[in-house]
């Protein structure tokens, strides 16, 4: 709370118990306490009885260690684990509305091609593109593509998985 | 063996040892009731006049016994007026189990007549809550609502019961009362870091809070204490944890603290928190708090470790366990130097008193009426509050002989908290009870004295009244330029005609002497007592430190009563 260090973007993997209105009780206790998320994604995972919460937020190593102690405090809640730079891998997918353009259309698909995104729709006036990867290389191919019009764009959020055999719930 | 939802809701608080519960009937909890009324010759319930009536009293029953404390309402508006009375438990940390009916499951979500998504909406201010849509999870939720309530740091739970799960039939099997989770004991590291900290320290401090509230250990602070040279301090949830007429003990400390007790956390070297959050009252501007002290936190709740203040060493854990091993294990010293310099510091607050004394005139002061009211208290006395001017002069001046004597709303500073509560307190102990409230307070829920009359409960309710709203407009008279903004009450209420109206014993006190044989007679009364006692709309509760503002600011003297700066 005192200390001023510098704001980080980071990610936190959440396992919670796959019940009914669980999801409610993690993300009101972000509007309680005033956490303010980035990116927010939940799915099924390889036990049944638990969902998986992604979530990606940035703060200052005091919002970090708050916002990790209180999910934890969560009943529903069963592991919390950082996931860091390095160990982690994180990906995310997107779809990007951008003008079909006749003079832009050749850059467009170069760019597509040079970050091995697809495009998934294409009529007259629009083209669809759809890119997985890591949030950087989306971040980069959204500013690239941004000047070539977008006209409608959705993200995931992240999903990550940390490297090597380890599962989250055996640590 | 076969039984009812309704029926299996109530073996189970049964078997979890519940003897009494407070709440009101409805719609919806018709069943429960009918259930009550079975297993009458086993559980008492307690009828009061207002749903958060009857969570205050599941409150003021919890914080005067450490039990759990259950209360039961209707769905829709039932279960929203408890809203408040389980926040207050929330803030406080106060086990609670709240027990709803809801509408039957094939009407929810349709906006049915009283339904309301409880659980929804008391998500934030639950420890934890169930809805409970099918029957074969009913007991083992309530179960699980009890040993969360009263596990770790404790806190209310809602357990919220549609309709049709309290008329449907499953098998039951009453179980052992629940235990609570054993709290992680700290390491030998961690206390031996503790001991270091304490043996270098040249003025220690002890902190006491709202988590030692009950664990018994008055005699272990004082004996660790005595063998460190240090003086003890509490917040206001830590009143009546440890005695208080032991000569290195110097109150309450923060906004409205002692100053000999402000002033002595200021200038320790060491502040040994034992089960305190630092909260805002208490530290005022934490920029400032404590600067340069070393602090150490023990307490249940991992999650409170770093949370308002940045502490030098946090230890998450059974309290009671470690504060005695750091006891035992520490070394033996004497501090003259602190001492000294903290005997003089009782010595300033002392000047203090004489002069806002010497100040007050022929006027019925509140340090008057405490003095009064400890004069004359029978042993083990309840005193529970109100929240405002009075609630502090209550915690400045009240005396208490052991453990669980103070009962008011700290955390969310809940005004109509006070009479639900007492009757609670009371009821769970059978203990001489005293609620003091004032006339805003008390006028948020006074109907609650119907319940007292009802059941006789022996309450002397001493209502400080001044036609104002104190505290607020004590803020109005220094920080808002004697604005009285709306806290002028020109109600012409007579609590003494409005006390027998409800069946109660009303008297009044226009000075001190009045005051005096007004209490001596009210302890002779075996029921609810008001004592209607006029006091004047400027006094001041002081010390204060100004909203914002830190040790260094603090505020002990306003002048007269047209001088405040």
């Amino acid at each position: 709370m005192l200390n001023n260090e510098k704001i980080n973007k980071f990610v936190i993997a959440v396992y919670v118990e796959n019940k009914f209105g669980v999801l409610t009780r993690v993300t009101s206790m972000f509007t309680r306490r005033g956490f303010n998320i980035d990116a927010l994604t939940v799915g099924e995972t390889e036990c049944p009885e638990y969902s998986r919460i992604t979530i990606s937020l940035s703060g200052d190593g005091y919002a970090k260690e708050q916002f990790i102690n209180q999910l934890k405090k969560l009943y529903n809640v069963k592991k919390v684990e950082v996931l860091e730079e390095n160990e982690a891998i994180k990906r995310e997918l997107s779809l990007i509305k951008v003008k079909n353009d006749p003079e832009t259309r050749g850059d467009v698909l170069s760019a597509v091609d040079v970050y091995r995104a697809k495009v998934i729709d294409y009529t007259l006036d629009e083209m669809c593109i759809e890119i997985t990867g890591d949030p950087n290389k989306i971040d980069a191919f959204v500013k690239l593509i941004s000047n070539y019009g977008i006209i409608e764009m959705c993200r995931t959020g992240i999903v990550a998985l940390e490297r090597g055999s380890g599962t989250l719930l055996g640590k | 063996m076969k039984m009812t939802g309704a029926e299996i809701i109530i073996s189970t608080l049964i078997e979890q040892g519940v003897t009494d519960v407070f709440g009101y009937p409805g719609g919806q909890v018709i069943n429960i009731y009918d259930a009550l009324y079975k297993f009458k010759d086993k559980i008492n319930h307690y009828l009061t006049a207002h749903e958060q009536g009857a969570a205050h009293a599941a409150d003021g029953y919890s914080r005067a016994t450490g039990k759990v404390g259950v209360c039961i309402a209707t769905s829709g508006p039932g279960a929203t007026n408890l809203v408040t009375g389980i926040a207050t438990a929330m803030l406080d940390s106060i086990p609670m189990v709240a027990i709803t009916g809801n509408v039957p499951c094939s009407l929810i979500g349709k906006d049915s007549f009283q339904e309301i998504d409880i659980t929804g909406v008391t998500l934030p201010i639950t420890k934890h809550n169930y809805f409970v849509n099918k029957i074969e999870n009913l007991a083992d939720s309530i179960r699980e609502a009890f040993a969360i309530a009263k596990s770790g740091r404790p806190g209310p739970v809602l357990v919220d019961v549609p309709k049709d799960v309290q008329v449907a039939t499953y098998d039951f099997e009453p179980q052992g009362i629940v235990e609570k989770k054993p709290l992680p004991k700290a390491s030998e590291e961690q206390i031996e870091e503790a001991v270091k900290l304490v043996n270098e320290a040249k003025r220690p401090y002890i902190y006491i809070g709202g988590g030692a509230a009950g664990l018994g250990m008055g005699k272990q602070v004082i004996d660790f204490a005595e063998k460190i040279g240090a003086c003890i301090g509490c917040t206001f949830m830590g009143l009546s944890a440890v005695p208080d007429n032991y000569e290195r003990f110097l109150g309450m400390q923060g906004m409205h603290g002692h100053f000999a007790s402000s002033m002595a956390q200021k200038y320790a070297d060491l502040i040994i928190g034992v089960g305190v959050r630092f909260s805002d009252r208490a530290t005022g501007n934490t920029a400032k708090f404590a600067k340069g002290t070393k602090i150490i936190q023990l307490d249940p709740d991992f999650a409170e470790i770093n949370k308002n203040v940045n502490v030098d060493l946090g230890i998450v854990s059974d309290v009671f366990d470690s504060f005695t091993r750091i006891a035992e294990k520490a070394n033996e010293s004497k501090k003259p130097e602190w001492e000294k310099q903290v005997s003089e510091l009782k010595e300033k607050e002392n000047e203090i008193a004489e002069k806002a004394a010497k100040m007050a005139g022929d006027r019925m002061t509140p340090k008057m009426i405490f003095d009064v009211i400890n004069k004359y208290k029978l042993p083990r006395t309840i005193t529970t509050t109100d929240v405002g001017q009075h609630q502090m002069w209550a915690a400045q001046y009240s005396t208490f002989d052991t453990t669980r004597r103070f009962v008011s709303s700290g955390g969310l500073g809940t005004m109509g908290f006070g009479l639900g509560a007492a009757i609670g307190a009371q009821v769970a102990t059978k203990d001489p009870t005293i609620l003091i409230t004032g006339d805003g307070s008390f006028g948020m829920n006074l109907n609650e004295l119907a319940t007292a009359v009802t059941y006789n409960i022996p309450l002397i309710i001493v209502l400080a009244n001044n036609g104002v709203l104190g505290m607020v407009r004590q803020w109005q008279n220094l920080f808002f330029g004697k604005r009285f903004s709306e806290t002028v009450l020109e109600r012409k209420t007579d609590f003494v005609k409005l006390a027998e109206a409800f069946g109660a014993t009303g008297l009044r006190a226009t000075n001190i002497d009045e005051f005096e044989n007004a209490f001596k007679k009210a302890l002779k009364v075996n029921g609810p007592v008001v004592i209607d006692t006029y006091i004047d709309k400027d006094e001041f509760v002081l010390p204060m430190l100004p909203p914002g503002g830190s040790i260094d600011d603090i505020i002990t003297d306003v002048g007269g009563k047209d001088d405040a700066k």
